[in-house]
């Protein structure tokens, strides 16, 4: 349940950083020009609202009724859809080189949204080692979080595992990206993922983005090499360039560490428990 | 009536002619280049027609699918005089529904021209006959209601002649019709601002102009970014992807307006922008402003001013040289703007001036009115002055849901103007600092005394609300498609209309079939208006007598702050003891 603990203090965090202390501040010329704006008049009881519609006694009522509702839908009510495809990238390091994805897309209004998440990575001449698939629905919360809920499917290398997911996403202050999903696998297993990262313009189109991940598990789960605690944490700075801004080139820098029992399992399975890689990719959405 | 006189070609033999498309773009007749005068070209007496249908249109070497009138992409200048009766019959060639709203007339309800509040709407090959009388003088405009079809070039001036003699004296008038045109389509715009709010906004800050020393200091950008606050958001969709136009053309088609030395000019500028509000100079030239929104006002001089989207201002100028002369209209955040030319004859071009600096919001635009500080404009907010008075210790909160109890809180309302100040008498967003005059609202008298000068009986607060990040527009916290209940009003009733701004952009809000008068000092000639732009943070109070019976739109005229939600039903009924 520490999944739910962070999940509530990242919901909390937007709500206090929207202060700004103004404690500091010269407030000692307050005989600027006061407005005509004359607080005098009352406030009055305003008029029933009609419960008609004044051109349906001038034309045909259904055929208002019809503009009537396409009005309304277009004042706020349309669908939209993003896909993004995030990252797509090649990753050279020691031993082989692999390629890894991770990408988001949604399609709904401003409030209610169906959401599908996609990550995974694998090596070249190898097999796909690890790759998972979400399809969640998302609700606004608030100005700048999402709540998320749904399931997730693993694919690749090991047992296809599946998940029920809660999560949260969103725009967090100083403009961190942050996420945090919570997993409880059919197995009974639950993880938690927390992600963060930022968008540091250099100039209009250059931009250097360090991100984050860090995982948890509550539990071993030996058939999927993953520890009880902290499992491994990954750190990426990816430089890009939006020649347009749904389409940017990038390299960058990641390094990735499993931690704990996590990297006994690795490394008994002989695996390195950590690997740095130079990363060349594409970030593309429409 | 008169017609466009070289304009034959209807839809299908646009389409089909594969020669077709050298034709496909046609300016109507007033707006050409090179014009003595507005009066040429325009459709005038008692009946007029109109045919919608689809065109094309080109300008700086990007072109795109547009929608015409009489085969012209703007629309012909109509020209009526005070007292006539007109019969307009629109006829929609177009494969969807169209409309036209008559931008400022007063009229009955049922020819106002919105689909799914006055009428149902021209549905495809239907010809809709608009008759009304014409009741007033000035200058209006007309555009389309439906859907984004005005983004494509379905709009057009209006010039209302007075009954009697005009108040205002010249020698030679022209039509500036200033508009923004993109080849994206108009809903392709929506769909990326609905992706990524600052997809248009090519001038944010950035780490390279903090190491150069520009714009905002390490300290003010982390405060600003603690709020997710950029004071860089000052339009939604800029130069990036706009072309700026006077009357159809850009600055290098540079329309000219012809005078000769020593005239006084009436220039009748519009606003009939989709997304730009423009700042508009016409260098080393001073402008008396003697009209508004169709309202003649006291002869004010400035040298610049601040048009919102479907505002229309008049301004007598009079170049005494024969030489060409600039009018310069540029996006307050200047992304972009566009050059045409006065000149004594044809084929010449007055310079085109660098864009300035793009300007960068302050405290007052984020509603945190701090008495006479003078902070923000130049984007400096400097925290660490000492405390010296009752404010010590009290944290401004940029959502405290108390300072507006009207409001439905929710992902769309990111913040609310904690201390919004009444900013008629500020200068618009980008002018503050700028070394010659600039108009305020509060420079504005009506020139004869307004009829009703009733103390209004009833007040009613409108909070102008967003979420810039998830690009939610609305009034009050509630999208129009949220079921918004309509906001109504008992006929004849006197009201204190108080719009306040809690968004860092200014909004040109627009009330259809009414005039109201701007609260801005002695109530007998508060300037009378049909849309008035609200600056970021702040506030302005208009008293409106709902004279005109029926249902009307009262909306952002930011086209796509409408489309988002920002958009009321008014509805004007008998009081309850007249029932």
């Amino acid at each position: 349940m520490k999944a739910l603990a962070f999940l509530l203090l990242a919901a909390a965090a937007p709500v206090q950083a929207q202060t700004m202390d103004h404690s500091q501040m010269d407030h000692g010329a307050m005989g600027h020009a006061m407005p005509a704006i004359d607080a005098a008049i009352p406030q009055g009881t305003p008029p029933p609202v009609p419960t008609d519609h004044a051109a349906d006694a001038l034309y045909d009522p259904a055929a208002m009724a019809r503009a009537r509702t396409a009005m309304i839908a277009e004042g706020g009510g349309m669908t939209y859809s993003q896909w993004m495809l995030d990252r797509l990238e090649y990753r050279a390091g020691k031993g082989a080189d692999g390629y890894a994805w991770e990408g988001e897309g949604w399609i709904g209004g401003d409030i209610n949204r169906f959401a599908v998440k996609s990550e995974g990575e694998g090596t070249f001449g190898g097999s796909l080692e690890r790759a998972e698939v979400q399809a969640l629905y998302s609700r606004a919360i608030d100005p700048w979080f999402n709540l998320q809920a749904g399931v997730r499917q693993d694919l690749g290398e090991g047992p296809d595992r599946s998940y029920a997911v809660i999560g949260i996403d969103g725009l967090a202050p100083y403009w961190f990206e942050v996420g945090a999903e919570a997993f409880l696998s059919s197995k009974g297993d639950a993880h938690l993922r927390l992600e963060a990262s930022y968008d540091q313009r250099i100039t209009q189109r250059l931009i250097l983005q360090p991100a984050a991940e860090f995982n948890l598990a509550a539990q071993h789960v030996p058939e999927l090499g993953i520890g009880a605690g902290p499992s491994d944490i990954e750190l990426g700075l990816r430089l890009r360039y939006e020649i347009a801004r749904e389409f940017a080139p990038y390299v960058g820098v990641r390094w990735e560490r499993k931690l704990g029992d996590t990297a006994d399992y690795a490394r008994a399975a002989g695996e390195r428990a950590s690997a740095t890689s130079l990363v060349i990719g594409l970030r593309a959405w429409f | 009536m008169t017609d466009l006189p070289s304009l034959p070609l209807d839809r299908r033999s646009l389409i089909r002619g594969g020669a077709a498309l050298a034709l496909a773009q046609a300016l109507p007749g007033w707006a050409d280049t090179g014009t003595h005068g507005a009066a040429q070209g325009a459709l005038s007496g008692e009946t007029i027609a109109l045919r919608i249908g689809d065109g094309h249109f080109a300008t700086g070497g990007r072109s795109a699918h547009a929608i015409s009138v009489n085969g012209g992409t703007p629309a012909p200048l109509i020209r009526l005089r005070e007292g006539q009766d007109v019969n307009i019959a629109v006829t929609n060639r177009l494969k969807e529904d169209s409309s036209i709203h008559w931008h400022g007339l007063i009229l009955p309800f049922q020819m106002d021209g919105v689909p799914g509040i006055s009428f149902p709407g021209i549905a495809p090959g239907e010809t809709f006959i608009y008759r009304f009388p014409v009741r007033q003088a000035g200058t209006y405009w007309y555009h389309s209601h439906s859907g984004m079809q005005e983004a494509m070039g379905l709009y057009g001036p209006i010039i209302i002649d007075p009954a009697g003699p005009d108040p205002v004296a010249y020698d030679r008038e022209h039509v500036i019709l200033l508009a923004d045109w993109s080849s994206v389509h108009p809903h392709r715009l929506l769909q990326r601002l609905k992706q990524m709010g600052g997809y248009y906004n090519m001038q944010r800050q950035t780490l390279a102009g903090l190491l150069a020393r520009k714009d905002q200091g390490l300290k003010d950008r982390i405060d600003w970014g603690a709020m997710r606050m950029d004071p860089t958001d000052i339009s939604d969709v800029t130069g990036a992807v706009y072309s700026y136009l006077v009357n159809g053309m850009g600055t290098a088609e540079n329309w000219t307006g012809l005078f000769a030395p020593g005239e006084r000019v009436r220039l009748r500028i519009i606003n009939a922008s989709t997304m730009t509000n423009f700042n508009v100079r016409l260098p080393g030239l001073p402008m008396t402003m003697v009209q508004c929104d169709g309202q003649d006002v006291q002869p004010v001089e400035t040298d610049e001013f601040q048009i919102g989207i479907a505002e229309t201002y008049d301004v007598i100028v009079q170049p005494g040289e024969a030489k060409p002369y600039a009018l310069i209209a540029e996006a307050i955040d200047r992304s972009g703007l566009v050059r045409a030319t006065l000149a004594p004859q044809v084929g010449m071009a007055a310079p085109v001036p660098g864009r300035r600096a793009r300007p960068l919001l302050g405290m007052k635009d984020m509603g945190m009115d701090m008495g006479g500080m003078d902070m923000g404009h130049d984007g400096v907010i400097d925290l660490s002055q000492p405390a010296n008075d009752a404010m010590s210790g009290h944290a401004m909160k940029m959502r405290d849901k108390s300072v507006a109890p009207g409001v439905k809180m929710g992902p769309g309302v990111a913040t609310l103007s904690p201390m919004p100040a009444d900013r008629t008498a500020d200068r618009p967003t980008g002018l503050e600092d700028v070394e010659h005059r600039v108009l305020t609202y509060a420079d504005l008298r009506s020139l004869t005394p307004n009829s009703d000068l009733r103390t209004p009986t009833r007040s009613l607060d409108i909070h102008l609300t967003a979420n810039m990040e998830r690009y939610m527009w609305s009034f009050d916290g509630v999208k129009l498609s949220e079921g918004a209940e309509p906001i109504a009003f008992r006929h004849m009733e006197r009201v204190r209309v108080t719009l306040i701004n809690d968004t860092m952009m200014p909004h040109p809000i627009h009330l259809h079939g009414h005039f109201f008068e701007l609260v801005t000092g002695e109530a007998a000639h508060n300037p009378r208006k049909h849309t008035v732009n609200v600056l970021p943070g702040g506030k302005l109070s208009f008293d409106l007598t709902a004279d005109a019976l029926g249902d009307w739109a009262f909306h952002c005229h930011m086209l796509m702050h409408m489309h988002a939600g920002m958009m009321r039903v008014v509805t004007v009924r008998h009081g309850e003891d007249a029932a």
